[in-house]
Parts: C-alpha cells; sequence; structure tokens
C-alpha cells in the first residue's frame, strides 16, 4: 500500500500548527474598497469590461440580498459577519494581456509548484501507482483552468478542447465571448433569490469557470481547477456554471487550498450544472481550505451553494466531494431530477477535526419519472469537531417510480467530537421508494492494537481503518484525486488520537 | 524436573525470559509474579482455568494499553521488552495470534498485510517491499498454507469464518516470520477439522530458531501441536510445569487440585 505509506510519511513531517499550504505570495494586487454597496458591484463588473445586462443582473441580485436575512439553522457558530468588512474585489495586477503560460508572475507559478499542481503541460500524469484493483490510468489528462484569488490567470490545453468544440475559460470571459450561452443558463439552477449565500454570491462574484460542451461531445480530458485565497480579508466568490448539451460528458476536478490567516475569511460559491438529454456531468471536489489553528483561531467560513439540474431525459449528475478544511462548512450539492429517468448521486466524504464545524450534506428533488438517487455519505469526526450530515431526498406528486438510496456513515475518533444524522424524506406520490440507512462507530482500541501488533505506528493504523471506512467514496474520484484526497485524509487527521 | 532444566540449558541465552511478573488491571493485581522461560526452536503450553491470567500474559507480552506492570521484568533476546512500544516488538519479532480477530471493513488483506510488513522491515532499517514482490511472496505463503488466493483480496476478517479468521493469523505469522509466536486460544470457536488445519499451519512453522507459547484451555489443541513444555497456571502464578504427559493427566484431573497450590 503504498499510498498510504507516503501519507504517512507526508503527515510525519508535518508540524501540527503550521499548515503546509499557509504561505503567501508576495504580488502586488487590484483591490475594491472595502465593504459593500452598489458601487462595489459597479466596480467588480467595470473591473470585467461586462456588458450592461450582466450589471443590471448583479445589481438585482444586491437589491434582493438587502432584504435577506442570514440563515441560522445550520448547526455551526460562528461570530456574527461584518459584511461592511470585507474586501469584495482582488485581482493580481496584469503588466499585460497574458496570451500564453510563460507570461504569468514567476511568484504565482512558483505557489503553484509549491503545492505540487501542474500547471505547465506536464499535466499528463504518470508513473502514478494504482491501488491493487484499481483503474488503470495511463495518459490521462488535465486540463487546469488556474484560479489565483479572484482571476483566471491561465489555462492549459485549449487547442485540444478547441477540437472537440468544448468551451472551457473563464466566466469572466464567456459573457462577453459567449453571452448568449450564459445568459441563457446562469441562475437558471441557482436563482439569485435563491439563498442568502447565494445571492451575495450572484451581486459579487469575480470570476470561476464556465464549461460548455455541445451535443454528443465526450470530453477528451478531465477539466480541473484549483482554487486559491491569497488576499488579506478578501472574501472568495466563485461562480461556475457547467453546461453538457444533449448526450455528452464531462469530468470536472476542482480543489482547493488556502493560506493561513488568523483573521475569518468568508468563501461563499456558487456553481451550477446543466445536463440536457443523455448528458453527464461528474463534479469531483477536494476542499482543503485552512481550518483554523490548534485553538480553533482563524480558518475558512465556507458558505457554498452547489446545485445541478438534470433538465434532460436520461441524464445523469454525480457529485462526489472530500471535504477536510475550513473551519465552517456549510455546503449541500444537490440534483434536481427533473428529466424522466434521470439520476443523481451524492458521494462525500466530511472529515472535522480540532474545532471544525461542518454541516453538509445533499440534496434529491425528483420531479420526472423513474427518477432514481444515490447518497452515500462518510463523516469523520476527531478532535473537538462537530460533524453534520443533512439531508433532503423528496419525491413531487407526478415523480412516480423514484427511487433512493441513502447510506450515512459516521466514524468518531476521540470522545470529544460529535457526529450527527439530520435526513428529511417527503414521498408525496406512494409509488416512490426510499431507502436509509445510517450508522456511527467508533474506532475501537482493540481494532488499534491489532494493527498496531502487527507493527503499524498508531497514526499508520489510524490511516488504514479511516482509508477503508471511506472507501466506496475514494473509489468514485478520479485516480490522482484519489491519491491527493487519500493524503489530505491522513494529514487531515494527524495527532487526532492518543 | 531433571529432564525439565535440561531442556532449559542455562548457558544457552533464552528467547522469551518473564521474571517475577506482577500485572495490576485497575487496582487489582492478576499476575503474582509469573516467571516463564522459553527457548529457541521450543513449544510451550500454557494451561489454566478462566481467569487464571493467561490471556493477561499474553497480553502484556504484546504491549497491549490498559495493563500495569507493577513489578518484574521480560527480557526478548536479553533485551528488555517492556521497555519497547508495541509496534516495535512487533518489529522484533513478537507476534501475538489472537483469539478474537478483528474485523477491518475496506481494507483488503493484501493491503493490510504489505502496509505491516513494510513497517516492521522499515523498524529494523530493511528497504520497503515493492507491491509486486509482495504479491508474489504473500501468494506463495498462502499457498504453502493450502489458503485460498480470494481470502487475501477481501476485507480483514471481515465476514470469515471463525476458522478463516484463524487461518489468517496464521497467514500473517508465515509472512512476518516472528521469533516468538503467542497464540491465545487457537482453539476457540473451531471446529475438529478447522482445528486440524489451523494446527497444520501452526506444525509447518515450527523451526529450530522460532519459539511458540500456545495458550489453550483444553488439552484437544495439543494433540496436534505437541508441546515440549506444558505450564499450569493457577491464579495469576504457574503452579506446575512438566513435559507434554502434563497436559494428559490435567484432562483426566481438572484444574481442581492447582487450585490450593495457587
Amino acid at each position: 500500500m503504498p499510498a498510504v505509506q507516503e501519507t504517512v510519511e507526508r503527515v510525519r513531517r508535518i508540524d501540527v500548527d503550521q499548515y503546509r499550504y499557509g504561505f503567501e505570495t508576495q504580488i502586488e494586487s487590484d483591490k475594491a474598497p472595502k465593504g459593500l454597496s452598489e458601487d462595489t458591484v459597479r466596480f467588480i463588473s467595470a473591473k470585467k469590461n461586462e456588458p450592461a445586462w450582466m450589471l443590471e443582473w448583479r445589481l438585482e441580485a444586491y437589491r434582493r440580498w438587502l432584504t435577506m436575512t442570514e440563515p441560522t439553522w445550520a448547526r455551526v457558530d460562528y461570530p456574527k459577519i461584518d459584511y461592511q468588512d470585507i474586501y469584495y474585489y482582488a485581482a493580481p495586477k496584469p503588466k499585460k494581456t497574458l496570451s500564453s503560460i510563460d507570461e504569468i508572475d514567476p511568484e504565482i507559478l512558483k505557489t503553484y509548484e509549491k503545492l505540487g499542481i501542474p500547471l505547465r503541460e506536464v499535466a499528463i500524469l504518470e508513473g502514478v501507482e494504482p491501488p491493487p484493483g484499481g483503474p488503470q490510468t495511463p495518459n490521462r489528462k488535465i486540463a487546469v483552468d488556474a484560479v489565483f484569488d479572484s482571476v483566471s490567470v491561465a489555462t492549459t490545453f485549449q487547442k485540444e478542447l478547441k477540437a472537440a468544440g468544448v468551451i472551457f475559460m473563464p466566466i469572466s470571459e464567456a459573457i462577453r465571448e459567449h453571452p448568449e450561452l450564459v445568459q441563457k443558463y446562469l441562475g437558471t439552477v441557482v436563482p439569485t433569490s435563491d439563498n442568502y449565500f447565494a445571492t451575495l454570491n450572484s451581486a459579487v462574484f469575480s470570476d470561476g469557470s464556465f464549461v460548455y460542451v455541445p451535443p454528443g461531445v465526450r470530453c477528451p480530458m478531465e477539466l480541473s481547477t484549483y482554487f486559491r485565497i491569497n488576499e488579506r480579508n478578501t472574501g472568495q466568490f466563485e461562480r461556475t456554471l457547467i453546461i453538457a448539451d444533449k448526450g455528452s460528458y464531462v469530468s470536472y476536478l476542482e480543489g482547493c487550498t488556502a493560506p493561513q490567516r488568523d483573521e475569518n475569511q468568508l468563501h461563499a460559491a456558487v456553481v451550477e450544472l446543466v445536463t440536457l438529454d443523455d448528458a453527464e456531468i461528474k463534479y469531483s471536489t477536494v476542499q482543503n481550505w485552512y481550518p483554523g489553528n490548534s485553538e480553533g483561531k482563524g480558518g475558512i467560513y465556507n458558505f457554498v451553494t452547489k446545485r445541478g439540474d438534470c433538465r434532460g431525459r436520461n441524464s445523469k449528475i454525480s457529485w462526489t466531494q472530500v471535504e477536510t478544511g475550513s473551519a465552517i462548512t456549510w455546503k449541500y450539492p444537490s440534483c434536481i431530477l427533473r428529466g424522466d429517468n434521470s439520476s443523481g448521486e451524492f458521494y462525500s466524504i466530511a472529515i472535522s477535526n480540532g474545532f471544525q464545524q461542518v454541516d453538509s450534506g445533499t440534496k434529491m428533488i425528483h420531479l420526472g419519472k423513474n427518477t432514481s438517487s444515490r447518497i452515500i455519505s462518510k463523516g469523520i469526526a476527531a478532535g473537538k469537531s462537530q460533524n453534520t450530515y443533512r439531508g433532503l431526498v423528496s419525491a413531487h406528486r407526478k415523480a412516480t417510480g423514484a427511487r433512493n438510496y441513502t447510506a450515512c456513515d459516521s466514524l468518531l475518533i476521540g470522545d470529544k467530537c460529535g457526529a450527527h444524522t439530520v435526513p428529511y424524506v417527503e414521498a408525496k406520490n406512494s409509488s416512490a421508494t426510499f431507502e436509509h440507512e445510517a450508522t456511527t462507530s467508533k474506532i475501537s482500541e482493540d481494532v488499534l492494537f491489532y494493527c498496531i501488533q502487527r507493527g503499524l505506528s498508531q497514526e499508520e493504523a489510524v490511516g488504514l481503518v479511516v482509508n477503508g471506512f471511506v472507501k466506496d467514496v475514494l473509489q468514485q474520484l478520479p485516480m490522482e484525486f484519489a491519491v491527493e484526497a487519500q493524503k489530505l485524509i491522513s494529514i487531515s487527521l494527524e495527532g487526532s488520537v492518543g | 524436573m531433571r529432564a525439565l532444566r535440561m531442556m532449559l540449558r542455562k548457558n544457552q541465552m533464552s528467547l522469551l525470559e518473564v521474571k517475577d511478573l506482577k500485572v495490576r488491571v485497575e487496582e487489582r493485581e492478576i499476575l503474582h509474579g509469573l516467571s516463564l522461560t522459553v527457548n529457541p526452536g521450543q513449544v510451550h503450553a500454557i494451561m489454566g482455568p478462566n481467569g487464571s491470567g493467561k490471556s493477561t500474559l499474553s497480553h502484556v507480552i504484546a504491549g497491549k494499553p490498559g495493563y500495569e506492570v507493577t513489578g518484574g521484568q521480560i527480557l526478548f533476546k536479553g533485551e528488555d521488552l517492556l521497555e519497547m512500544a508495541p509496534n516495535e516488538r512487533a518489529a522484533k519479532g513478537v507476534f501475538l495470534a489472537f483469539q478474537y480477530p478483528v474485523e477491518i471493513p475496506g481494507v483488503t488483506t493484501w493491503n493490510f498485510l504489505h502496509a505491516a510488513l513494510n513497517a516492521q522491515r522499515k523498524a529494523r532499517g530493511e528497504d520497503e517491499i515493492s507491491s509486486p514482490a509482495f504479491l508474489k511472496k504473500v501468494r506463495e505463503v498462502a499457498k504453502s498454507l493450502n489458503i485460498p488466493q480470494d481470502m487475501l483480496k477481501r476485507g480483514v476478517n471481515v465476514g470469515f469464518s471463525g476458522g478463516e479468521k484463524k487461518r489468517n493469523e496464521i497467514l500473517q505469522m508465515a509472512l512476518f516470520e516472528p521469533a516468538v509466536c503467542i497464540l491465545d486460544e487457537m482453539d476457540s470457536g473451531l471446529d475438529i477439522d478447522a482445528l486440524r488445519i489451523a494446527a497444520d499451519g501452526v506444525n509447518a512453522l515450527r523451526s529450530p530458531e522460532r519459539a511458540m507459547v500456545v495458550i489453550t484451555h483444553y488439552q484437544r489443541l495439543l494433540n496436534y501441536i505437541v508441546p515440549d513444555v506444558v505450564h499450569v497456571m493457577s491464579k495469576g502464578r504457574v503452579v506446575k510445569s512438566g513435559g507434554k504427559e502434563l497436559a494428559l493427566e490435567l484432562e483426566e484431573s481438572g484444574y481442581a487440585q492447582f487450585e490450593d497450590a495457587a
């Protein structure tokens, strides 16, 4: 099991209070004034050279936001956020318009290097040893749309994608270059009035990714975006829109790391997915925002709205997430199963340690006939953290033949943490079949001793047991991501026992 | 006793030496000064009624948390075993075959064994063994013990029968090549056929360099794994030691005769 060995090695090298990715890059930045007003919204829109319709859309969201109140139903507890004490826009100052990777600020490239992200066209990953029985993935390709702070600074593999007709670009560019597509789909899955954080995002989003896969096209590579917060006190408001047209397929990877900070950082992203007839989107996330220090100070507040709309018949949306970071996580990647025979999946690993608070889960809204959904959630709580699964499965009156299977498993490490499961189930027609299973377990002393008697250290033993616990979900991730996720899991749980 | 003393030739360094061991669990003394000397190549049987401290002895040798050693010492190849962490003891060659092996869902037996073997090798300053080399090795070992290959692909002990669990312990024993094997109630939960298969596995691993300590209630197991020395434990002490015939004697007369001796 080389991956686990390597993980353990890495865990050993890391100091408890030293967040691995907690370095700061020295680059000049271009900020909007602190605070939120119509002027801020106009500033952002102007910075992006946006057309009038986009500005109007933002302003409408902003006005709506003013009438809303912050939700308090989640099982998370944090000091009140002063929305006037936050910067809403920061961009690395470009010297000129960038046309190739070589023109990127070397400082930024160095940052990516430290993160081990293959930004240059070395993205054809080789020498990754698949686990026994795992998928063989030679010559897998990944296209990276690197988001540095709020502006996308580089996009690779454009040529090959272009040949396939796939549009993969920063959403700010898409607004200018493909306004018809953006206007047709933006806000149709997560409306500007959806919820407090999504509405805020609609008003001030800075950038994010846009993907359009034309009918019948199978995207020739995995698409990937790495996010990174790099500006002190900067709210991070990403906006992602992915459209899979009829009969198409795309797999999208998202990963995050953030530098160590003492102040809390607000993050409110919105992701919208649309699949038309017979199309499929697979969306995978490894989230590793700064979780706060060993006393629970600092850390990212992560309020995310992710939703997919299976708009067409036989379409499919699959969410896979590995959540290890953030001080506060408020996140429910959901599927609206509108098309007949459409299906939605949610595979999740949510790990909390230290003083982290996670309230995460999914919503499967069955609207079409014979729709199916599957939820596999693995929550791991360690330290003094609180880990809540909150999920909704509902079948509309007309959603005959709806089927859902839900399995929520929680693993507790130590006796100062908590795991909670809050499932909501609503069936409005009698032909729906919903199954729900839930378990809560602890890593027992006997299991640990067994492993240790065989020569493993305490940390190796915990890593092994946890990796076994989350295996069903890890298998859903693309190979490279699975390796990365496995490392993250062990790093996150470092020092959780003994 | 003379024969026994000859068997324990004093001029040769013993593999495992337990000297006047006193152990407490939550304020209650379980072992009251137990001594035991095991030499390479020997098989020792430890017999005794429930609560006599047999399993406590095996746990303390392996280093299970929750036991307080209040007196005496345990030497392994002359080194102080009690000073070593449990995984360090494993790397040095102390193996405990568990009475109730645990299940580890989602972790294949193959992966588990590989991780454990490499951890031991690393602790000894040896090179780690690569996946292909390990696969070859573990297949050979499994084959020599008549263990089906598909067991390696299943989760560690998950859904294993009692016999399969014990065979998995023996597989590990064969793979790690320990110097001392402690078999804790290996016969519990096994029918006679499974018992015979497990015992065959153990016998295959007997060697002049290796010692085994077989803990059991019943003489039955010792028909298959024939010991060189038999010890009777009662109330936290070894009350009698002898050759293999002692086990037969016990089978006839029971443990009651030793209750007073303790």
